[in-house]
């Protein structure tokens, strides 16, 4: 799985979720059209449709649980998100909608510019920045399976079911 | 020789159906609890699949987030949101769950209910689909908040894939000054390990000043945990963990709870056991602790000054929040004060603001919402007459649920308008939009309400 894009920029560190779609925007019971609400109260953050890979500062996605962050974020047209690091229940949330949060480290993330055109390869783990380099970055093997072979997490633990009816036996 | 462990190695060591390996542990849950906001999906998964609730009778449902304070009636409310807690009401039958909802006398938010009810147990695995989940940690439970894939995944398995953290200890140690609470312990924590400063990692609270908090000031700090960045906060069971899950509801009783106890005292870190970091603070000089920026690291002592901003971001908030670098925050003017949400709603909490308050009144500039986590809390208050001191006081008192602390049911913040709230966080517009939150303790909140503005309890009197 390859992708090219242009990068879209919001250089700030500790975007919280809030941020990223707002709790009054969190009523709906699907998922439909939820990035309409991207970054609503953040105007000054100037995100556009028509890029794919998003570029962030340190600790995106921090606060809290909601997955509607990430529903957002895909509804719009991302596909990947890269910053120094992530909040733990949003990095989960996003491999688990084949969303891909790739941290680098500072000095490759300086290199990041707007409209810069940066190319993100899956299966070798690579982010390539035009006339820049090319680096790797890591992601849970078991992640990595799941999203290129779009396989379910959920089927992967129903399949453990005598496994689990073993240790709900044991008490 | 057995290996030492931690509380948290324990606990997961006891859960796993599967260990980690290339692929994540399938870690059991032996306690699901859920709500109207990040459900509706998971539901809709399950219905998609074909697939069943595998364990109805270790699943929870309540409602908090999105209704209303002001009654207990969806009568006249946003229509969005009673959709939405009218689909909890019909997912839950359909699937078998009981549901506390607005006309239950266990309703309430969803992690004051938990340890109300005797359902958060020492030893327990627990999940929602809420980040503060971490606040049963205070029970030595291992519970942490999940996403709306997740909550589908433990509905249909009662089952979670997950890698193991890292153990962090955090010795909290020394005697807490009159005026100072678990919520400035925990504000105090933050500003020193930074909001990310726990990511990756599972946090025990220990330390003398720890074992001398109650229960209510032990949930205070586990359900920060998350704004220290770490998913899961716990403290080692203890005397006076049994002390209050004794004759629960869903507590064990006779027999049972003797052999609960048991199992209960192993838990505890072996002597020795590896921890990846510890941090050390020594509460005996800390100050009420206040926010002044848009994240919970950004805190300092009550009779301190802003810093000076270190980059764009901290610049950035300062001009949000509509503070000067160098200005002390006392005295800072102030529109609402809210006291309640998973921080700081219980029984002990609004006992603290009800001290500031009783025969004092509210500045008339002030609004000022109290809002018990609880029914039953609130039941009990009014047992004690606290709601006749706040109302008195010129407070509004108000019905059980989440309310201004996300501002998802019309309890908000104006723009432009500060508060100073007892809640988590103080993300921009997290209270409204445009509005500006202050974090503090009930008694901090209850004594600027009083004073207009940010004002320091210690001064006012009337303190135990």
């Amino acid at each position: 799985m390859k992708f090219t894009s242009k990068a879209v920029l919001v250089p700030q560190e500790n975007i919280d979720t809030d941020q990223i779609i707002p709790a009054r925007f969190l009523k709906t019971t699907d998922k439909v059209g939820i990035g309409d609400h991207l970054f609503e109260d953040r105007p000054d953050f100037g995100v556009k449709r028509g890029s794919q890979i998003l570029v962030a500062g340190d600790n995106f996605g921090c606060g809290s649980s909601r997955e509607h962050a990430v529903w957002a974020l895909v509804d719009f047209g991302f596909k990947a998100v890269v910053s120094t690091s992530f909040a733990d229940i949003f990095r989960q949330n996003s491999l688990k909608n084949g969303f891909l949060p790739i941290v680098v480290d500072r000095q490759t993330h300086a290199l990041l510019n707007a409209g810069t055109n940066l190319t993100v390869d899956v299966d070798n783990q690579t982010l390539s920045i035009e006339g820049g380099p090319t680096v790797k970055f890591p992601i849970d093997s078991f992640s990595k399976t799941c999203i290129l072979e779009n396989l379910d997490e959920i089927g992967y633990v129903l399949k453990h079911d005598a496994a689990i009816a073993g240790f709900e036996s044991r008490g | 020789m057995k290996p030492m462990k931690t509380l948290y190695d324990k606990i997961w060591d006891a859960h796993l159906v599967t260990p980690e390996t290339d692929a994540p542990a399938i870690l059991y849950t032996d306690l699901h609890l859920i709500h109207e906001v990040t459900s509706p999906q998971a539901f809709s998964g399950l219905r998609k699949r074909g697939l069943k609730v595998r364990r109805p009778d270790r699943t929870f449902a309540t409602m908090d987030h999105s209704i209303p304070t002001t009654s207990r009636s969806l009568t006249g409310f946003d229509e969005i949101a009673a959709n939405q807690v009218r689909q909890l009401e019909k997912n839950c039958k359909e699937f078998g769950i009981p549901l506390y909802g607005l006309d239950s006398p266990n309703q309430g938010i969803v992690h004051v209910i938990g340890p109300d009810l005797g359902l958060t147990q020492p030893g327990r695995t627990m999940v929602c689909g809420d980040s503060h989940t971490s606040t049963h940690g205070a029970f030595g439970a291992l519970a942490f908040g999940i996403g709306t894939t997740e909550v589908e995944m433990v509905l249909a398995s009662q089952c979670l894939l997950a890698r193991k953290s890292k153990n962090l200890k955090v010795n909290f140690n020394g005697q807490l000054q009159r005026g100072v609470t678990s919520k400035d312990m925990i504000l105090a924590l933050i500003a020193k390990i930074g909001i990310g400063g726990g990511t990756g990692h599972v946090v025990e609270y220990a330390g003398s000043a720890i074992r001398a908090l109650d229960m209510d000031a032990r949930m205070t700090i586990c359900n920060m945990s998350i704004e220290g960045g770490a998913r899961a906060g716990l403290v080692a069971p203890d005397d006076t963990t049994f002390q209050y899950m004794s004759g629960r509801e869903f507590a064990p009783k006779g027999k049972a709870w003797d052999e609960a106890l048991a199992r209960w005292k192993q838990l505890p870190s072996d002597e020795g056991a590896h921890y990846d970091r510890v941090v050390d603070i020594d509460v005996s000089s800390l100050e009420p602790m206040i926010t002044y920026g848009t994240n919970p690291g950004m805190s300092i002592p009550l009779t301190g000054r802003v810093p000076k901003p270190e980059n764009a971001a901290d610049a950035a908030a300062l001009r949000y929040m509509a503070i000067e670098p160098g200005q002390a925050l006392l005295g800072h003017k102030i529109d609402v004060v809210f006291i309640g949400s998973c921080t700081n709603s219980r029984l002990s909490d609004l006992r603290n603001a009800a001290k500031v308050l009783r025969g004092r009144k509210v500045s008339p500039s002030v609004r000022t919402l109290v809002v018990p986590g609880s029914y039953q809390i609130k039941k009990a208050a009014e047992a004690e007459g606290l709601d006749k001191i706040f109302k008195e006081a010129g407070a509004e008192w108000r019905e059980a649920g989440c309310s201004m602390c996300l501002a998802m049911n019309g309890d908000q913040l104006e723009p432009g308008q500060t508060s100073v709230s007892t809640s988590n966080r103080n993300f921009e517009g997290r209270q409204g939009k445009g509005g500006r939150t202050l974090l503090a303790s009930p008694l901090t909140a209850a004594a600027s309400a009083i004073a207009g503005h940010v004002a320091d309890v210690r001064e006012l009197g009337g303190l135990q």
